[in-house]
């Protein structure tokens, strides 16, 4: 088959809520799940500001680690109260890979998404293939900290402590 | 053998996207990375995805307008076309979510303010999901153009924002439909980050087939997103 070029990437722009935000969009689980966690974050430009017109999607595999037909597995969560917030289970490991959340941020001025991954403090990271292509000092951008109610994930897309993101 | 085996990931296109950086583009001066991205090669949470099934569109959602009680002003307009992969596979059953601005170019949006009016008939939002064969469609009105504080007396050229998700996260797509001929293309940053060779797969065509006579002005926009790599994924499973 020949190849077609694709389609370019443009810029959610400053109404993506209109579009792009769904009542059960942070519930990648319903409310009452066992082991339910909020997975909460803020996203910072690159003067430290909170970007509070970002859109966070997360993907996921389910607690055994499996993509099976069924897991909804995806949550997305609009920052215009100064944060995301994504109400899940923790994954479990992928073969060959610490338990993650794949994790893309769209946002005015960003035109085509950022990608991260999320990784879970309690968790062995030694083995992770991703984690070994960053480098050690920069590794505690993909992990999350505890917190109360789950875990906590800031993004910096610019500057100090940069997130580091993914060219997928 | 493990099924993650004989999973294939997707090829790259760097070519086809908008730079991050863009200083035309104001806002990009704070929203860009520094540091280089770190490649990701592709494992079994990159070539997965959300299924979002029929359960998320309404009946009247691929009509923007019929959601109201009554129509909405402007010139009425068919948007169709295909979902493709880069290999020219259609993608069926793949969620398409649009949002816009109205015919005099304001968004029903908190954050838009500008002088033009809202239409109490037009939200500007709409879902459908491809068929067996990639193909969607919407009835919309076309958008208006509307103004920006990025430089001196910018307008942004008539859009219209997709949302794409094909089959895996790798996938992923949003972007803006433009209309042919635009004479605010020139003085647009969002637009011209692309790459130029690559601008003109966002412009639709207008389509006098497809065109309704007495009721509504075709336009066909194709969307590719990214096509499978010729080899499996090597078993780095361990």
């Amino acid at each position: 088959m020949a190849e077609l070029p694709t389609t370019p990437s443009q810029t959610v722009g400053p109404y993506l809520h209109i579009g792009l935000t769904w009542d059960d969009g942070p519930y990648v689980v319903p409310e009452g799940t066992p082991g339910a966690v909020w997975l909460r974050g803020t996203v910072f430009d690159g003067a430290g500001q909170v970007i509070t017109d970002a859109l966070v999607e997360t993907w996921q595999a389910d607690v055994d680690g499996r993509f099976d037909p069924g897991w909804r597995g995806f949550g997305r969560s609009d920052t215009r109260d100064g944060g995301y917030a994504i109400h899940t289970v923790l994954p479990g490991a992928v073969p060959g890979q610490a338990p993650h959340i794949d994790v893309s941020v769209f946002a005015r001025g960003l035109l085509h998404r950022v990608v991260t991954r999320i990784y879970f403090p309690e968790h062995e990271h030694s083995d992770d293939p991703v984690l070994a292509s960053v480098p050690p000092e920069r590794h505690d951008t993909l992990i999350a900290t505890r917190t109360d109610d789950g875990y906590r994930f800031d993004v910096r897309i610019q500057g100090e402590r940069e997130t580091v993101f993914f060219d997928v | 053998m493990t099924t993650q085996e004989k999973l294939v990931g997707y090829r790259r296109d760097p070519d086809s996207h908008p730079p991050l950086d863009s200083p035309e583009y104001r806002s990009t001066a704070l929203r860009h990375p520094t540091q280089p991205l770190t490649l990701l090669p592709h494992r079994l949470t990159e070539i997965t995805g959300p299924l979002l099934g029929p359960g998320r569109v309404g009946e009247l959602d691929h009509d923007l307008t019929r959601q109201h009680a009554g129509e909405p002003i402007g010139q009425r307009i068919i948007v169709y076309g295909r979902v493709l992969d880069g290999d020219g596979r259609p993608i069926p059953d793949s969620l398409v979510e649009i949002w816009q601005a109205n015919a005099g170019g304001r968004y029903r949006h908190t954050g838009d303010r500008w002088p033009s009016p809202l239409d109490p008939n037009f939200d500007g939002v709409g879902r459908t999901l491809t068929d067996a064969d990639g193909r969607y469609e919407f009835v919309t009105i076309k958008p208006g153009a509307y103004p920006w504080r990025n430089h001196d007396n910018a307008w942004r050229p008539a859009h219209i924002h997709f949302s794409l998700f094909g089959r895996s996260f790798t996938q992923r797509l949003v972007t803006q439909m433009y209309f042919q001929d635009d004479p605010l293309f020139g003085q647009d940053p969002i637009f011209n980050s692309v790459p130029e060779h690559a601008r003109s797969r966002l412009i639709s065509r207008f389509d006098l087939d497809r065109t309704q006579p007495e009721w509504a002005l075709a336009f066909e926009f194709d969307i590719v997103l990214r096509g499978r790599d010729a080899t499996p994924l090597e078993d780095d499973h361990g």
